[in-house]
């Protein structure tokens, strides 16, 4: 293997490994915080190169410096071999550097090629040309190597398509350099392919990706070179084919991480059900039966878009049941807020920490306590020293990490933020715990806590219903799994039959051909 | 309101924290911000107090300031009501129209039936326009800036049909100036009644479930929702406290001054009192905020005024001054706010 930080490491094959970007002892600090201290990179023209490590560590940050989003403290950005001052995103684009953010930057009331151009529209005397759009839009399309359709409102675009918009957006102002931060984060199965597919197409295409990444074995697959972080220093440069997924967790950590996935307590057998879902339809839901059992973990699978969120929002009456009945330890929910199944013990730890689930200004323990203040009061008057008391207990126990629980809790760390969402379903001592996506954006080490977590509660009775997209952790995790395909139950895994390959399967069955982005869209 | 949802802070590098010790240093770094932000109307306040103190000889006696507090009264009552409406996500355009129509009708039924059912029409009055905003922007999905514009119109309308705009004078009620003007330890009435509004409102917001609630509708009400929290009834809640506290406003006022209009209050007065909560310090995006920001915000524009009168200066650089006091103290949230990410 190379020394740190030596250009030789790019993908084997590459002729005279020419580096295009080059970080030399780049610092910085964020109110006193080392983000990154002396890391020299650099970033080989034509090659896929990713950045690992935990939350934390260093990778936006170092992406962003060369983006042009943030200044080193010290240390210089060299491009092409030139020392460069990039003091915004635009000084990156002229020199070829774009990147593609992680909440997407597009006008969703506007078309493909709209977007692609906005800004740089072909005009004359103010109006725009629509013919010469085309023409322009197709031409870019054709050297980009994929598909979209000029005219699909951006709006109705899955999430894969939209970063095909923006990455077609940074091509058209002549961007070499593609920088990328988690991008299939929010994706799942055929579109996490599907962007693989692009960068592949990119990088032959003689484009440089640079891309951030959570999913380790995405990682192995994609990148030519990995650069591992740990707080803030660089922990080696070397060739993706070098690494395996537990080097790369090594590095990451600088320890090796015990088993990714909690040992199973064995499924309840004959406990009651807790959970009864019938005939449910919901916008997005089409007809689910469901049932989970106290004590039983149960995972539902299936892709972005097939209805799996909006499930969880029915059963918890955020989004409202047109037809089927949600019955709690026997008992029929009428469903129509989710203030009401709240009180019958059903709690949800949403989909999206930021959108769903945090108020960034408010404290930790304002953020654990929300759902569950009644308990704490008398009347309506809050009495804060018991708040105070079990908040603590259950942050304790959920292992927050915070210096103290009165800091806003934007504070913390994406993992931190994740288990204070949990801390605040547990305070209402649920007996139907419904997590979605529990761990997206969260790393390794939080990752293992979350799953303890989920495990423990299932230990008690708890009926746990899962949402994933990752695979792996529906199947490390779950007695029983259900996939989920337009907002039906497309399959019911069991035992041995909990396999990649089934719940693949289940989950891709009616689209076998996944050429036509547009043919998988789900109504939503 | 309700697309109000996130604020503008925790971006993505605030996920990016480490774990280790260097937390406690960011940590203690966000709080550093925060109490610098608290920190910014009250600095202004007490160098304003300071100065004027100093410089004019008349500005620091108990008349002086018993005499700005009273004539701050029903602003300052509205607007500690408003901020709780701005925390909840919504803005309420139409206090300065609810204090008219309270204050007129108040005036004419006291006129006719008597000072109590005077009284009692007018408060029962501006709830009822509380809830009428409140039930507009939370089950008609109104914006509430749109709808509170709407309402505005049509409550000035009312108060100017009801009155034909004349003045209402209250000469045969000498009774209705007891509401305002009676002394109790050398303190007008007016002022204690504020001082409970204050406090009564402060600690709803900041002791109550009710007052966690506004904040978290404020803050994300998609989140808030999710939490089982019952957003409409919140928010409906936060727009009827403020109806009423407009028309106990208005009550004030004309005991204060025992005649009533249709024109007064208005949008003048509508733009004081947000004036008063943006210079305080309360995000106008919601699920920030607190009353005694409003509380020193009011009072600090207030010194300003008292001190053009105290000191001589041309009245027609008031306004300017006001105009750009307003501008720094939002401009300076939303350099805050962008240093936070």
């Amino acid at each position: 293997m190379d020394g740190q930080g030596t250009s030789a490491a790019a993908a084997g094959s590459a002729p005279a490994a020419e580096s295009y970007v080059d970080l030399v002892a780049v610092d910085k600090s964020f109110g006193g915080v080392r983000a990154l201290s002396g890391v020299n990179l650099s970033i080989t023209r034509g090659s896929v190169h990713a950045l690992v490590g935990e939350n934390g560590a260093g990778k936006s940050t170092l992406s962003r410096v060369i983006a042009g989003l943030i200044m080193p403290d010290a240390g210089e950005v060299r491009i092409n071999g030139t020392p460069a001052i990039l003091h915004s995103p635009r000084d990156a684009l002229a020199r070829g550097i774009a990147s593609i953010a992680q909440e997407l930057e597009l006008v969703p009331s506007l078309t493909v090629a709209e977007n692609v151009f906005l800004g740089s529209e072909p005009r004359r005397g103010g109006f725009i040309r629509r013919r010469a759009l085309r023409a322009r839009f197709n031409a870019l399309v054709a050297e980009a190597g994929f598909d979209l359709k000029a005219d699909a409102v951006v709006s109705t675009l899955r999430t894969a398509d939209r970063q095909k918009v923006e990455i077609l957006r940074a091509l058209s102002r002549r961007a070499s350099l593609i920088i990328m931060d988690e991008p299939t984060a929010a994706l799942s199965g055929p579109d996490v392919q599907r962007l693989h597919e692009v960068v592949h197409i990119l990088a032959r295409r003689g484009r440089t990706v640079l891309f951030v990444s959570h999913f380790l074995k995405e990682v192995l697959t994609l990148a030519d070179t990995v650069t591992i972080l740990r707080d803030g220093h660089l922990v080696r440069t070397g060739p993706a084919a070098a690494e395996t997924e537990s080097s790369l967790i090594e590095g990451m950590l600088g320890r090796t991480l015990g088993s990714v996935f909690p040992a199973k307590p064995d499924a309840p057998s004959g406990s009651p059900p807790v959970l009864e879902v019938s005939g449910l339809r919901a916008p997005g839901v089409n007809g689910v039966d469901l049932t989970v059992h106290a004590g039983e973990i149960v995972g539902l699978a299936g892709l972005v878009g097939a209805g799996r969120s909006e499930i969880a929002h029915a059963i918890l009456g955020a989004a409202r049941a047109t037809a089927g009945t949600v019955a709690v330890r026997g008992e029929r929910l009428y469903g129509r807020s989710p203030t009401v199944a709240l009180r019958r013990g059903v709690a949800l730890v949403p989909e999206s920490r930021k959108e769903q689930g945090l108020f960034p200004d408010r404290s930790v323990t304002q953020n654990a306590t929300l759902a569950s203040l009644k308990a704490f009061s008398v009347g309506t008057w809050i009495r804060r020293a018991v708040e105070r008391r079990a908040a603590a207990d259950v942050l304790t126990a959920v292992t927050v990490r915070a210096t103290r629980n009165s800091v806003p809790v934007s504070a913390l760390s994406g993992g931190n933020q994740q288990k204070v969402l949990f801390a605040r379903a547990l305070l209402c001592r649920p007996c139907v715990l419904i997590a979605d996506e529990p761990t997206r954006g969260v790393d390794v080490g939080s990752r293992r806590a979350i799953y303890d977590l989920l495990v423990e509660q299932a230990g008690r009775g708890v009926a746990v219903l899962v949402i994933s997209s990752d695979i792996e952790e529906v199947l490390g995790l779950a007695h029983r799994v259900v996939v989920i395909r337009s907002g039906r139950v497309a399959a019911e895994l069991n035992g041995s039959d909990m396999t990649n390959q089934a719940v693949l399967t289940a989950a891709f069955a009616e689209q076998a051909g996944p050429e036509h982005p547009e043919a998988e869209k789900t109504p939503l | 309101m309700t697309t109000k949802t996130t604020n503008a802070g925790a971006p993505q590098t605030r996920d990016e924290r480490p774990l280790g010790p260097q937390q406690r240093t960011r940590v203690t770094d966000a709080l550093r911000i925060r109490s610098w932000r608290s920190a910014a109307i009250v600095v202004p306040f007490i160098v304003l107090f300071v100065v004027l103190s100093v410089t004019s000889g008349p500005f620091l006696t108990t008349s002086n300031l018993l005499n700005i507090a009273d004539q701050q009264s029903a602003v300052l009552i509205i607007a500690v009501a408003s901020t709780l409406v701005l925390i909840a996500g919504g803005i309420d355009l139409s206090v300065g129209a609810t204090y008219a129509l309270s204050a007129v009708v108040s005036a004419q039924v006291a006129v006719s039936h008597g000072v109590a059912l005077g009284i009692v029409t007018g408060m029962a009055l501006g709830i009822v326009a509380g809830l009428i905003n409140g039930i507009v922007t939370t089950f008609f999905r109104v914006n509430s800036l749109i709808a509170t514009l709407a309402t505005a119109l049509i409550f000035s309308g009312i108060a100017a049909k009801l009155s034909n705009g004349n003045l209402i004078v209250l000469t045969n009620q000498p009774a209705y100036a007891k509401i305002a003007q009676t002394q109790f330890i050398g303190v007008r009435m007016s002022i204690w009644l504020t001082l409970a509004v204050i406090i009564v409102l402060g600690l709803l917001l900041s002791r109550t479930t009710n007052g966690r609630y506004i904040y978290a509708a404020g803050g994300n009400a998609q989140a808030a929702r999710l939490a089982g929290v019952r957003i409409n009834f919140v928010v409906i809640l936060a727009f009827t406290i403020n109806g009423a506290a407009a028309a106990l406003g208005g009550i004030i006022d004309t005991s204060r001054v025992l005649s009533a209009q249709s024109s007064s209050g208005g949008n003048t007065l509508t733009f004081l009192v947000l004036t008063g909560i943006v210079v305080g310090g309360t995000s106008i995006l919601g699920g920030a905020g607190a009353i005694w920001r409003t509380v020193i915000g009011v009072l600090f524009i207030a010194l300003v005024g008292n001190g053009f009168d105290l000191l001589g200066l041309d009245p027609l650089y008031e306004q300017i001054t006001l105009g750009l006091i307003l501008l720094v103290a939002v401009g300076t949230d939303a350099w805050s706010r962008l240093r936070h990410t």
